[in-house]
This record gives C-alpha cells, sequence and structure tokens, in this order.
C-alpha cells in the first residue's frame, strides 16, 4: 500500500515535469510550425547564427546595427540596451527558462528588433531560423 | 429606539439620556463630514495630500513599456503627451528605437496612461506642479523637458549624468530617485546619484 502511493507520487511528479517541459516546447514549436504554414522551408540555426552577428547600416546612429548590439554574442549572459543601458536578461533558455514561452512576446520584439537593427520587417524563414538558433543555446 | 429631542422635552425622565444621545449624534455628523471636508481644503487650497506622483501599475503597460527603460508613472505627464507618444508612427520612431506595439496592446495602455495622467489628480503635489509647468499649446514628449522636471535639475552638472556611465541620460529618473518606481516618490531626500553619493556636498 505505502509503496503503491509512493508510486503514484512519483509518477505525479514526473507528470508534472514532463507536462512542464512540453509546454515550454510546445509555443516554439506552435510558432515554427505557423511560419512554415505561411511558407517557410526547413530552418537552419547555422543561417541564423550567421545573421545573428551580420552588420547591418542604418542612416541614424548607431550607423552599424546588429541584434548582438544589445544581446551581445554569448547568449546564456545578460546583455544591455544600447541606448538606456537597461539590463537584459540572458536569451538562452538553458540560462533563463522563460525565454520562448509567450508567443506575443515573441512576436512583438521580433517586430521592433528587426525593424531597427535590419531596417525591415524579418521573412518567416528568417524568424524561424533565428529561433531555431536561439533555442538550442 | 429613535431619539430626538421631541420626545426628551415630552418624557421628563429621561431627557439627560436622550440629549446625550443627540449630542453625540451630532459630534460624530461633524466629524464625519469634517475628515473629508479638510482633506478636500487642502486640495482646493493647493496642498495636495501626497508628495510624490501616484504609483499606479497596470501589467500590460509594464510588460509594453517597461522594457527598455522603468515604466514611467503616468502621472509624470499629461494625457496630451501620452497620446502623442502612443500614435503608432510616433512607436515606430520612439527616440530612435523601435517600441511598436499590437493594436489591442496599444489602446489598452494609452486608456491606462491617459486615465492616470497629471492633469487627471489634485492629490499628488508633483503631478499637479507638472500639470501647471507646462504651457497649454506646448506637448512635451519627454518627462526630462517639462519645465518643472527641467528646473529641477538645472544645476546638476553633466559629469553626474550623461557623462556618468551609470546613469547616461536623465531620462533614467530610477537611478538616482531611489524611492521612484515602487512609491512614485521624488523628494530630494532620496536621491543616490551613482558614482556621486556625495552629490549633496557637490550642488549648493
Ligand atoms: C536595441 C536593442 C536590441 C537589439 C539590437 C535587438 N534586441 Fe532583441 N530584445 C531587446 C529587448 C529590450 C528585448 C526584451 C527584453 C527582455 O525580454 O528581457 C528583446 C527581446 C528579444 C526576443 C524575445 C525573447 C523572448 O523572451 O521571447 C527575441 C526573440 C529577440 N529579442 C531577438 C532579437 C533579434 C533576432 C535581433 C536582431 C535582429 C535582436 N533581438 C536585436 C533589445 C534588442
Ligand atoms: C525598445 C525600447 C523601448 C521601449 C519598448 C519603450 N521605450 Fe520609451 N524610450 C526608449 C529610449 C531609448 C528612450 C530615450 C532615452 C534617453 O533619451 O535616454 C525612451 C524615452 C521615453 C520617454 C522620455 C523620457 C524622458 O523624460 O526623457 C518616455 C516618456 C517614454 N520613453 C515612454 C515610453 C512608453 C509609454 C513606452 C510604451 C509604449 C515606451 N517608452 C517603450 C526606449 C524604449
Ligand atoms: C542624475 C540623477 C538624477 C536623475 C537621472 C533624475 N533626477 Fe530628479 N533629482 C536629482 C537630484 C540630485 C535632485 C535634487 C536637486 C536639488 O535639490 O538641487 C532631483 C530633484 C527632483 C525633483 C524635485 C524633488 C524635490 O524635493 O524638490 C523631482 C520631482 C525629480 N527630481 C523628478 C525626476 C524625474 C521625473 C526624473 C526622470 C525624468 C528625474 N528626476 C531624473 C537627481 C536626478
Amino acid at each position: 500500500m505505502r509503496n503503491l502511493k509512493l508510486l503514484l507520487l512519483c509518477a505525479a511528479i514526473v507528470g508534472c515535469a514532463a507536462v512542464a517541459v512540453y509546454a515550454d516546447n510546445s509555443v516554439l514549436s506552435k510558432v515554427l510550425e505557423r511560419y512554415q504554414a505561411e511558407g517557410a522551408a526547413s530552418f537552419s540555426a547555422e543561417n541564423g547564427e550567421k545573421m545573428w552577428t551580420q552588420k547591418f547600416n542604418s542612416d541614424e546612429e548607431p550607423l552599424i546595427r546588429s541584434c548582438t548590439t544589445c544581446h551581445g554574442t554569448d547568449l546564456s549572459k545578460q546583455g544591455s540596451h544600447a541606448k538606456t543601458g537597461k539590463i537584459i536578461e540572458a536569451l538562452a533558455p538553458s540560462a533563463n527558462p522563460e525565454r520562448f514561452t509567450d508567443e506575443e512576446k515573441i512576436e512583438k520584439w521580433f517586430n521592433r528588433n528587426c525593424k531597427w537593427t535590419l531596417g525591415r520587417e524579418c521573412t518567416v524563414q528568417e524568424k524561424g531560423d533565428f529561433l531555431s538558433f536561439l533555442s538550442s543555446k | 429606539m429613535i431619539s430626538s429631542p421631541f420626545l426628551a422635552v415630552n418624557n421628563a425622565g429621561r431627557m439627560d439620556i436622550q440629549q446625550e444621545n443627540t449630542l453625540k449624534k451630532i459630534i460624530l455628523l461633524v466629524a464625519l463630514w469634517a475628515i473629508p471636508a479638510t482633506a478636500m481644503a487642502h486640495d482646493i487650497l493647493g496642498f495636495p495630500r501626497h508628495k510624490g506622483v501616484e504609483p499606479v501599475v497596470n501589467k500590460k503597460y509594464s510588460s509594453s513599456c517597461g522594457e527598455c527603460h522603468y515604466a514611467y508613472h503616468p502621472g509624470l505627464l499629461p494625457s496630451r503627451s501620452w497620446k502623442k507618444l502612443l500614435e503608432p508612427k510616433s512607436l515606430e520612431n520612439h527616440f530612435g528605437d523601435n517600441a511598436e506595439l499590437s493594436e489591442k496592446d496599444r489602446l489598452e495602455v494609452l486608456a491606462f496612461l491617459t486615465e492616470n495622467a497629471s492633469e487627471t489628480t489634485w492629490h499628488f503635489k508633483r503631478s499637479v506642479k507638472i500639470t501647471q509647468s507646462i504651457p497649454e499649446d506646448v506637448t512635451p514628449l519627454r518627462i526630462s523637458e517639462v519645465p518643472y522636471i527641467k528646473k529641477k535639475h538645472m544645476e546638476i552638472p553633466r559629469e553626474m549624468v550623461k557623462d556618468n556611465p551609470k546613469v547616461r541620460s536623465l531620462a533614467q529618473c530610477n537611478k538616482c530617485h531611489t524611492e521612484a518606481v515602487e512609491k512614485g516618490q521624488f523628494s530630494r531626500t532620496n536621491v543616490d546619484i551613482p558614482n556621486f553619493r556625495n552629490w549633496a556636498d557637490l550642488i549648493d
């Protein structure tokens, strides 16, 4: 009897943990699936990484911009906002489990950061590549 | 039991108690009237009850406008300023940054800001001063350019603000005003300028 209770408890804990992990991934996979439904091919973390460090020109200060301007190159470390200096928590999910768990937030920041950095919106292919790269960290 | 002065006159034996009861009621009524009345008098005479700005919070606002700098209290600008800042075109180029929001979030944030803007309160001293210092035909987009705020910081040297790597701009209110974010307090008695703890000795 006692063993049975213990077993049930273990099962419950494992179950909850599994659900938590699944819930995390589910936002990400849902977003990636949507991008593919909107026309993207398969995603490449390698391309994502290349674009992450690529430099873009702008007419306004700062004249040279990249994703690393605010987020840095080591994604497991904090970054800091280029203009205000405000700390930006690490983007790597391994260092910051709350990352990429809120679809609206992801889209809000892709919209703002792509326009600011590249001077245009990112395509669904680019967004998927970025996410594949970032979520692997 | 109804206590009335007329009843008390008719029934001589209980007169004292009746009158005492009535007196108590009158005192209570006067007290109840006096508390709000004095508070109102304060406001009307220009002495708001609170010193800072109202520390209101709203989750959508914090997540939409608090990621690059602290989410400024709505009572730091009049509603016409918030309206202008929150136009889709302004958000797209927000002081050289992109602060765009989905239309749904934009409207929610705009409502919160205008409902709590500086001119909506007479209870918070800093908001009243801010409202009063701005000419009616002017719509500042920066808190740091509101005449009252500008005047308050006129004597702080550049090395403590722009050239101070831990502050960088007067827009970073919360770097120096340690009780600003949570309490809406901007009094000079709780200022701590990073790298210049002895600022008060350096500025007269
Ligand atoms: C001007 C500064 C800046 C630049 C440049 C920038 N970002 Fe960001 N980014 C931010 C800020 C601020 C946040 C939100 C802060 C937070 O969530 O801690 C953010 C958040 C994000 C998020 C949301 C993470 C989540 O939790 O869901 C993604 C994705 C992202 N950025 C990707 C990028 C990409 C891709 C680039 C380059 C195209 C880029 N960023 C360039 C400032 C910047
Ligand atoms: C992507 C980053 C970012 C986001 C998001 C953002 N801001 Fe800003 N904000 C800035 C920058 C950069 C400045 C200029 C700071 C400076 O001059 O030091 C600024 C300045 C301001 C100022 C003027 C400060 C002063 O007194 O000089 C106000 C007011 C303001 N923001 C309101 C908002 C509101 C309201 C929102 C939400 C709709 C918002 N901000 C979202 C980056 C951002
Ligand atoms: C570099 C640090 C610093 C920054 C940034 C800063 N302040 Fe101040 N503030 C001060 C100091 C110092 C005083 C006191 C000045 C004096 O008394 O000579 C002060 C005074 C004030 C006062 C008047 C307080 C009183 O007791 O009379 C207000 C209101 C105020 N600040 C609001 C703001 C707001 C709003 C912001 C952001 C837009 C801001 N401050 C940014 C340092 C700062």
